[in-house]
């Protein structure tokens, strides 16, 4: 009870080192997540469209790639980053931006299956149309991505859920270096195991408030799309 | 608009369009000349849509020729084609015609005009900032009609325009058919309303199961039909 109290005041004096550590995490996973997007969005969107030998046994691949052990991908990452790994010259591990790369390996396949099932069932709907007007390939890609915007608007806040709830890949890559690496979560992990539960009850609930505002926020996309464009 | 004969007339010579085996089109021969609306019946399943399709080159033939004003390929610039079940694009009815008139290369800073225009045409002005998808049944119909008229088509191919729709809606796509086809627009419709192809044809295509059983104008197909089907379909007996 006393930790509860403790942890709202920490949240409402506006703690510095509390809030470092949500500036991080919200930097960190907006970076992955928008990397993500910038992957994952138009190769969902090339499998959609495109039909070529193997095509069914990618998307099974890809979909069950949206289940990743995040702990598996810290793991990919932290020896391709690490000295010996094909990546080590780059002197990423246990930096900010090596946390950026493994979530946005976490992400990446998320937003890439989830854009391929809406732009598939958009072309699905659109396709005899596109046909009858005589559209071309990339007047189809640029329409179905525009017209299908408010559902990719949910499949990226859910890609950013997913990297700013995980701690499996991050604290591997990242180290949970104090000031330099430490998020919400691999705090809370630390924190809790310290028994120093007020900080990771304050850092839950800004994650929780996290959570429900990006819900919010896919929620109103879905609102404003149907408001606007039917 | 208009009245170019760029794609006209389009000529089937004995096409054959098969699907799974199956041929959905049988040794068609027709000539869709510029005039009169010409109006395709027959029961469902006869091959109407797959014929409007294949005139429009969407469908190609399995055998035999298809040709537009001569030509064996011609780019559909001139034609234009209303789908039985229309798709509208998540946008503003305007938003629609826009991209209707951007995808028939019309200029940037002619396609606002053109627009109001069409949606005039159609009688839709003052729906342009509404979101097409919740339009009624009739209004999306007369907003394909609008889309179709932007590449403004030498020849226009409706399938099945007002199937669903109520009398009023019913009278309001016919009124603007006609209006279509008085601005030199070659009409080529399906339908399998008999009041509707005795109001709208100049010419009647009789379809059955693949195979044309009766072609030529419509007052005469209306008062001596020359099939038995021909006489069943304007005695409005069922055709099956």
């Amino acid at each position: 009870m006393q930790e509860n109290a403790s942890a709202v005041q920490l949240v409402l004096s506006g703690d510095p080192t509390l809030f470092a550590i949500v500036w991080l995490s919200l930097s960190v996973s907006l970076s992955a997540a928008f990397c993500a997007a910038v992957i994952g969005v138009p190769l969902g969107a090339l499998l959609a469209l495109t039909r070529f030998r193997g095509r069914e046994p990618v998307i099974v691949v890809l979909n069950a790639l949206m289940g990743l052990p995040p702990v598996v991908v810290g793991l990919a990452v932290f020896l391709a980053l690490s000295r010996s790994g094909p990546l080590g010259s780059w002197g990423l591990l246990f930096t900010p931006p090596a946390m950026v790369v493994a979530q946005t390996v976490l992400v990446t396949p998320i937003i890439a299956a989830l854009t391929r099932q809406t732009i598939e069932d958009l072309w699905v709907e659109y396709r005899d149309e596109f046909a009858a007007m005589n559209i071309g390939p990339l007047r189809r890609v640029v329409t179905l991505v525009w017209d299908a915007r408010f559902s990719l608007v949910t499949t990226l806040l859910a890609g950013f859920g997913r990297a700013a709830a995980e701690v499996g890949a991050i604290i591997i890559v990242g180290g949970n270096i104090e000031g330099y690496t430490r998020t919400m979560t691999t705090a809370i992990a630390l924190e809790t195991s310290k028994g120093d539960l007020s900080l990771a009850i304050g850092l839950g609930m800004v994650l929780i408030s996290i959570i429900i505002l990006i819900s919010a926020l896919a929620w109103g996309a879905r609102r404003a799309g149907e408001r606007l464009a039917g | 608009m208009r009245a170019s004969v760029t794609d006209l007339p389009v000529k089937f010579a004995e096409v054959v369009i098969l699907a799974g085996g199956v041929a959905i089109l049988d040794r068609v021969s027709i000539d869709l000349a510029a005039g009169q609306p010409t109006v395709l019946i027959g029961p469902n399943g006869s091959g109407k849509t797959t014929l409007l399709r294949a005139a429009m080159g969407l469908v190609r033939a399995s055998r035999g020729r298809i040709t537009w004003g001569g030509r064996e390929t011609s780019p559909p610039t001139r034609r234009a084609i209303v789908l039985q079940r229309p798709v509208h694009l998540r946008r503003s009815v305007a938003g629609n015609v826009a991209y209707a008139l951007a995808a028939a290369g019309v200029p940037r800073a002619q396609r606002e005009r053109r627009g109001t225009e069409l949606l005039s045409l159609v009688g839709l002005q003052g729906l342009g900032g509404r979101p097409a998808r919740q339009l009624s049944g009739g209004e999306q119909q007369r907003l394909s009609l609008a889309r179709a008229l932007a590449r403004d088509p030498a020849v226009l191919f409706l399938d099945e325009p007002t199937a669903s729709l109520d009398p009023v809606a019913t009278k309001e796509i016919e009124d603007i058919v006609r209006s279509i086809s008085g601005r030199g627009v070659k009409v080529v419709m399906a339908t399998h309303d008999l009041g509707e192809a005795k109001r709208l044809a100049g010419e009647i295509v009789l379809l059955h199961r693949g195979r044309i059983l009766e072609s030529g104008r419509a007052q005469d197909f209306f008062a001596a039909p020359m099939t038995d089907e021909g006489r069943k379909f304007t005695a409005g007996e069922l055709l099956v």
